[in-house]
């Protein structure tokens, strides 16, 4: 549990460093990487402080869309008053996460480089058509979020890299979007099965584009494009959305855990994909009108 | 070997010489002598650890000494002034919220850093905001009451 702790004044010391060292974590909020460190299931050499790259820093608009830095609080996202206008879907689901303790310096981009397939940001990213900006020695890479994710704590990223930010693009005017997250308590629990839902309607009220992702109900974070095409074209109506949850139960591959069963998961994902969707839906139903 | 840091404690700077694998609980706790921070969990599940850095109510299990070198921390210790309680103490005495104490101090300074920011909280906003600090005696009737009591004497 002793390690040697740096703090790199530029985004290039870092990465270079993190290169060259295969002892060393990256250090942002710390709240996964300590508890960790605490129970003996990673002994790096070397902790690299983050704090303070302006590069990763920072959320603003971009592209039309927005990007968020890797290094923002999930305070922040669930404070920020912009946020919580433009994209609640994000402000929800950060108020979510753990206590205010833990959001008040847990981030972004710890959420998504620890990557358990119960982390709740990605859920709600992957609904947003998010894309992932890495950046290492070798220089910058964009990837969708989606191919961000290959399994248990595993992701993309190669010796040396790092998140840098996520992004996406902008949505028609007439969208709504929530995050559901089933737990035993109401905080501090990680997430039994986590759906996030984006409907965006078009003048008519049929549904333009429709986005689902799924935490905690397979090794990864998952889009449920079969049940989004289902709804995608089409008037939205209870039977679709009946339909749509159905796929969505067929997307997933949850396991037995302590939390909960996987036959109990597969129902849930079923239930609160029609709910999330629903919920999604009157949001976007709302902004026609007056 | 360890780093010479600046912990600016309840306003007073303390220059202390810590390993960089130090926690802030226990920098405060056994190199300040600032015990009123109490040690639960370790990892921040628990909340009696939670001291405000900048103002911000955070787990100090869960944070490095050496990565808040020149920051401003509270502990319980900095609540009292003029040899007065703050009103969360008086009110948490007067209502009844305090059975062992362990608890404490991180509830209260969870409740000063809800106040702060928001100086009428509604009581789900109070159980939201104390949802990361455990209290094993009390059932937290009496420590919602304190808080919102405390929130009314401002």
């Amino acid at each position: 549990m002793r390690f040697d702790y740096l703090r790199p004044a530029s985004l290039e010391e870092a990465t270079a460093f993190l290169a060259r060292e295969a002892g060393a974590q990256p250090l942002a909020g710390g709240t996964d990487l300590f508890p960790r460190i605490k129970d003996r299931l990673i002994s790096p050499k070397y902790v690299v402080s983050l704090k303070g790259l302006p590069e990763l820093q920072g959320m603003g608009p971009g592209g039309g869309g927005w990007r968020l830095g890797a290094l923002t609080t999930i305070r922040a996202v669930e404070t920020s008053p912009q946020m919580r206008q433009l994209y609640p879907i994000l402000s929800q689901a950060a108020g979510t996460l753990g206590s205010v303790q833990v959001r008040n310096v847990a981030t972004v981009g710890g959420n998504l480089c620890h990557a358990v397939p119960s982390a709740d940001m990605v859920p709600p990213l992957l609904a947003l058509d998010a894309q992932a900006t890495l950046v290492g020695p070798q220089g910058k890479r964009s990837l969708p979020l989606e191919k961000f994710f290959l399994g248990p704590r595993l992701t993309a990223l190669q010796p040396g890299e790092l998140l840098m930010e996520v992004a996406w693009p902008p949505l028609p005017s007439r969208w709504g979007g929530v995050y559901i997250k089933l737990g035993h308590r109401q905080a501090m629990d990680l997430a039994i099965v986590g759906v996030a839902a984006v409907v965006a309607l078009d003048a008519a009220g049929r549904c333009l584009d429709c986005r689902i992702g799924l935490g905690a109900v397979a090794p990864t974070p998952v889009r449920c494009r079969h049940a989004e095409a289902i709804l995608r074209g089409e008037k939205v109506t209870p039977s679709a959305l009946e339909r749509a949850a159905e796929m969505g139960m067929g997307e997933c591959q949850p396991i037995d855990d302590m939390r909960a069963s996987r036959r109990y998961r597969c129902d849930m994902v079923k239930v609160l994909t029609r709910r999330a969707l629903g919920q999604a839906l009157e949001q976007a139903q709302r902004k026609g009108q007056g | 070997m360890k780093r010479h840091i600046t912990l600016i404690v309840n306003g007073a700077p303390y220059q202390v010489a810590v390993e960089p694998y130090r926690y802030l609980v226990d920098v405060l706790r056994d190199d300040l002598g600032l015990t009123g921070t109490k040690k639960g969990c370790g990892h921040g599940h628990c909340g009696t650890c939670t001291v405000l850095v900048e103002g911000k109510a955070i787990n100090s299990c869960l944070a490095l000494a050496v990565d808040l070198d020149g920051g401003n921390i509270t502990t319980i210790e900095g609540l009292a002034s003029d040899g007065q309680w703050h009103g969360l103490q008086k009110a948490f005495v007067q209502e009844g919220a305090v059975q062992c104490g362990f608890c404490t101090p991180g509830i209260i300074l969870m409740a000063k850093a809800l106040l702060d920011e928001n100086p009428t909280p509604t009581e789900p906003e109070v159980r939201a905001a104390i949802a990361g600090n455990i209290c094993r005696c009390t059932g937290y009737a009496k420590v919602v009451k304190a808080i919102l009591s405390a929130a009314q004497g401002r």
